[in-house]
């Protein structure tokens, strides 16, 4: 498996680790943005290898956690309807709506289907004609390309049966959000790798600049993650604020520019809610004028949901790095992966998730004693 | 095959007429061949030895049917025989039930009731009692088998999950995740430079050699099926009220298996093995039941993968392979590909 497995090794990780160790003289809270990195983090002990100052805050780049509870019992609302076939990436089948789940909409004897991708949804409308398919396309701009490229397949195809119930949200202005809300503590950012592999990371250098706050670029295996620190350790412990790339094997300044000219062309920025965090003004992407014909939304006239989060659920303080996922109340509690009251525990991605899957509820020390005597060489 | 007239499967085949008979026995009789099954009665009479019995049953739905490395058939054979090895018994008898879906070709049947045949024989066991019943086209998936089997537990032998004890090793006879990948890569249309191939295998043989040779200093066995490695981990650690730590560098994982996890987001230790079996042993013993697996050809690629320990009762620990350590826990529900 070229480039995965060397970026794996644990003897090189050591040593990285080892360098941050030396560079870092003050405490540092670093955000890493994507969910995929906060997983990565979090199976690895990445954050246990790290000198004692140096935090990881867990932002809110987690697609299915940050998909409002409305968009998700709408989800479910189109879902339920006789003569719809509604497909989905395998992740969102769990997400719990305010009364059920798609699995349960499944087992109602709904049509819901996981496809791995949005055009295999295209394929789908194409053979059934008398079926109205819909695709749930959540997420950010790593999986906008592919979305985008369904409702432009389907409208050369001149496909009527088809639509997309979209809920995209953008990277750079939940930044903003993050580095300009009262008493932010993000000191420096790990830049999603795979969102800027399409996007680039042109958008960032202003952000930089004007909360002079250094940015990595950064990859999701163990060395990639121990790179992005390290060079944010390096520019905060220099007090430099620049754009860096640690993702150079994937990731341009410019990005995927014939990705970028069909997103420009199909989607439109819009104001977008997050769950967890509330509306942040055009940080999310809805279908153009020319394509709104194919927006579920408008196919479908959903209405009368009403939807509440629940108060014991402090998510919104764990996005922004105000407290640990642990030290919420209800973690653990009230609050599990089977039955998670908000965005960071809905999705293996979601911090809470992360920690109480990989146990961060038990410390690192005590951790360490039970597998102190593995002698394991096989 | 002198199968009357029809291609496929007709209600009639489940019915007690003359198609179910002609069925019984042009199909299962000639293929399963043994005394107890020939006698035809309403239940096979067996002789068995003085001591404990075990009894196991486990019903198959795979989808597809047949995949690289096997097909339903084999695995609803070697299936009941490993839940029955895994239990210190020796594997002895089996029944089959067949649920069939009207308009299931003929050929795909017969084609799974050779390779029952082919397994029940090299796992040494007989097919001694079926049935057969039709649905109505639309209400099956072709073709779902039941089988149940029975064992004699060998004299002397205790194992069982509550019986894994601090200090144990743990083992495991092979590589991890292929039978689910193989599944998976043939749903999703995946392909790669190799095949990925189910592990479906009777691992009666292989235990049989292990308690041979080490007896009593085996405690727990079980083969990791649904679920993988970490469910098995953690039900025998809740079940023996111990803790369980494994050094991820150590699972044995094909570099194909590694890399269809990959594009799918999924975690080998959650996949579905169906020829393999996990050991825990008196850690003294560890070397020699390697070298016992090593020998024998479905246990080439046997590795030692951690120890039970007396901290962190229930829970499994894995050491990563940056050196740090979390837990691996239970999956809630089916592992589903992540979304990016």
């Amino acid at each position: 498996m070229k480039y995965l497995t060397e970026f794996r090794n644990g003897e090189i990780a050591q040593r990285m680790a080892r360098e941050i160790h030396q560079i870092a003289t003050r405490p540092w809270k670093i955000m890493e943005v994507c969910g995929g990195q906060t997983h990565s983090i979090i199976k690895n002990g990445i954050d246990q290898m790290l000198p004692a100052g140096i935090e990881m805050i867990h932002g809110p780049g987690c697609p299915v956690c940050v998909t409002p509870l409305e968009l998700i019992d709408k989800a479910l609302a189109i879902a339920a309807q006789p003569g719809v076939i509604f497909c989905s990436f395998g992740d969102m089948l769990r997400v719990p709506g305010t009364d059920a789940d798609l699995f349960q909409v499944k087992g109602a004897g709904g049509d819901v289907r996981v496809v791995y991708s949005p055009l295999d949804a295209v394929e789908l409308a194409a053979k059934n004609p008398d079926k109205q398919v819909v695709f749930f396309g959540v997420g950010f701009e790593t999986t906008a390309p592919a979305n985008a490229m369904s409702v432009h397949v389907a409208k050369r195809r001149g496909l009527t049966n088809f639509s997309l119930l979209v809920s995209h949200v953008l990277v750079p202005p939940a930044i903003e959000a993050i580095l300009g809300a009262p008493g932010n503590v993000v000191q420096g950012f790990l830049l999603a790798g795979h969102v800027c592999s399409v996007m680039g990371y042109w958008e960032y250098p202003p952000l930089a600049e004007k909360y002079k706050i250094p940015m990595v670029v950064t990859g999701f295996e163990p060395l990639d993650l121990l790179d992005g620190i390290r060079r944010a350790v390096v520019q905060l412990e220099a007090g430099r604020h620049e754009v860096e790339n640690a993702y150079g094997r994937i990731v341009t300044f410019e990005g995927n520019k014939p990705a970028q000219k069909l997103l420009a062309e199909v989607f439109e920025v819009t104001d977008r809610a997050w769950r967890g965090i509330g509306v942040i003004p055009k940080s999310g992407w809805r279908l153009s004028e020319a394509y709104r014909e194919f927006d579920a939304e408008e196919r479908f006239h959903i209405s009368g949901i009403h939807t509440e989060e629940s108060p014991l659920c402090h998510s919104g303080d764990v996005l922004r790095g105000a407290i640990k996922p642990a030290e919420c109340p209800a973690f653990g509690k009230e609050c599990t992966p089977r039955h998670p009251l908000g965005a960071t525990m809905v999705s293996s991605e979601g911090a809470c998730a992360a920690y109480f899957n990989y146990g961060r509820f038990i410390s690192a020390e005590d951790l360490a004693k039970a597998g102190s005597g593995l002698t394991v060489n096989d | 095959m002198p199968l009357v007239g029809y291609p496929t499967i007709v209600m009639g085949h489940g019915g007690g007429g003359k198609l179910g008979n002609e069925l019984v026995e042009n199909l299962f009789v000639p293929a399963f061949r043994n005394v107890a099954l020939e006698n035809l009665g309403d239940a096979a009479v067996l002789d068995v030895t003085a001591g404990k019995l075990a009894m196991s049953t486990d019903t198959f739905v795979v989808q597809p049917l047949f995949f690289p490395g096997g097909c339903i058939g084999e695995l609803a054979v070697n299936g009941t025989v490993n839940d029955l090895a895994v239990s210190g018994a020796v594997p002895q008898y089996l029944s089959t039930g067949f649920i069939l879906e009207e308009g299931f070709p003929l050929a795909q049947l017969a084609a799974i009731v050779e390779s029952m045949a082919a397994a029940a024989a090299k796992a040494g066991v007989k097919i001694v009692t079926g049935d057969t019943k039709v649905v109505e086209r639309g209400h099956g998936d072709g073709c779902y088998i039941n089988t149940a089997g029975i064992g004699v537990l060998r004299p002397g032998i205790t194992v069982g999950p509550q019986f894994a004890k601090p200090g144990d090793a743990i083992l495991v006879s092979g590589t991890i995740g292929d039978h689910g990948m193989a599944i998976m890569s043939v749903r999703e249309g995946l392909e790669f430079e190799s095949q990925i191939r189910s592990d479906c295998a009777a691992l009666n043989g292989l235990i049989a050699e292990v308690l041979a040779a080490v007896g009593t200093q085996v405690h727990t066995m079980r083969d990791p099926t649904r679920g993988g490695l970490a469910s098995t981990l953690n039900e025998i650690a809740q079940s023996s009220g111990v803790g369980m730590a494994i050094d991820e560098a150590s699972l044995p994982v094909r570099p194909e298996v590694q890399s269809a996890c990959e594009l799918l987001g999924l975690d080998p230790v959650y996949v579905a093995n169906e020829g393999k079996v996990v050991f825990f042993v008196a850690p003294e013993a560890a070397e020699q039941v390697l070298e016992v697996l090593r020998a024998h050809p479905l246990g080439r690629e046997a590795a030692r993968i951690g120890q039970v320990t007396a901290e962190y009762p229930r829970m499994l620990v894995a050491r990563t392979a940056m050196g740090a350590n979390r837990v691996i826990p239970i999956q809630i529900g089916e592992q589903l590909p992540r979304i990016c």
